[in-house]
């Protein structure tokens, strides 16, 4: 005949410093708790959390000397257990959490700005082409596209920069431009990410 | 609550918590150390 020791016994052990009383304690009662929690939140992990929360207060209370006697181990428990869940849900409710779907994927409508490796690959090699073609382009013209589009500076300071009117730098601006276009149509080169 | 506590009855599959989680809380226990001082009660880790 298997002679099992009273959970009330076991506490009192696991109180005055015996350590495998919490061990016998876990394992006899972790089918009924753990059946408990998941059977509310559905989840395997969550209720990995939950059981691991609901035995970390029992371990605090019974090292600090709160725990009376007055119930029985496992309804405690159960009721630690019960009120975690709660936390759970309310803590759902305020924060709510989306998983995707097979059907549905969050990152299809949200990702950030940033080129995949493939496109930026692709943009560096455009830039380089573009920056061969503009080599091409006449000096006068060079210097003005080089300034406005890689320097990023305003007409005004171009025309002050290089001594000419506004007016003859926008024109060769526009020179430039057609004269870009011109060579990429003629040596039939694609310039699309 | 009752909502929560009434629904999906029949689904529960999972029995046992996994031995990690199980050891964790028995190293939990070994190590955390309680102490009261001037009626302030205290908690440590010990390695």
């Amino acid at each position: 005949m298997k002679l099992q020791i009273e959970d009330s016994e076991l506490v009192k052990d696991y109180i005055n410093g015996n350590e495998g009383a919490l061990e016998i304690l876990i394992n006899r009662h972790n089918q009924r708790i753990t059946s408990f929690i998941y059977s509310k939140v559905l989840d395997r992990d969550i209720t990995e959390d939950i059981f691991q929360d609901t035995f970390i207060k029992v371990i605090k209370t019974l090292k600090r000397g709160k725990y009376s006697e007055e119930g029985k181990f496992l309804p405690w428990v159960m009721r630690i257990s019960h009120n975690l869940i709660i936390d759970h849900f309310r803590r759902n409710k305020r924060m709510p959490m989306f998983e995707g779907s097979d059907d549905f994927n969050i990152f299809s409508v949200i990702g950030d700005d940033k080129l995949n490796a493939e496109k930026q690959l692709i943009k560096n090699q455009i830039d380089t082409d573009l920056r061969q073609l503009v080599e091409e382009l006449p000096d006068d013209q060079k210097e003005v596209l080089l300034m406005r589009i890689y320097k990023d500076m305003s007409f005004k300071e171009i025309s002050e920069n290089t001594g000419v009117s506004i007016n003859t730098a926008l024109g060769r601006m526009r020179y430039a431009l057609i004269n870009l276009r011109k060579i990429i149509e003629k040596n039939n080169i694609v310039l699309t990410n | 609550m009752e909502k929560i506590y009434s629904d999906y009855q029949e689904q529960t599959e999972f029995k046992k918590v996994c031995p990690k989680t199980i050891n964790f809380l028995l190293s939990y226990s070994q190590a955390l150390y309680e102490f009261e001082h001037d009626n302030l009660s205290f908690e440590t880790f010990l390695n």
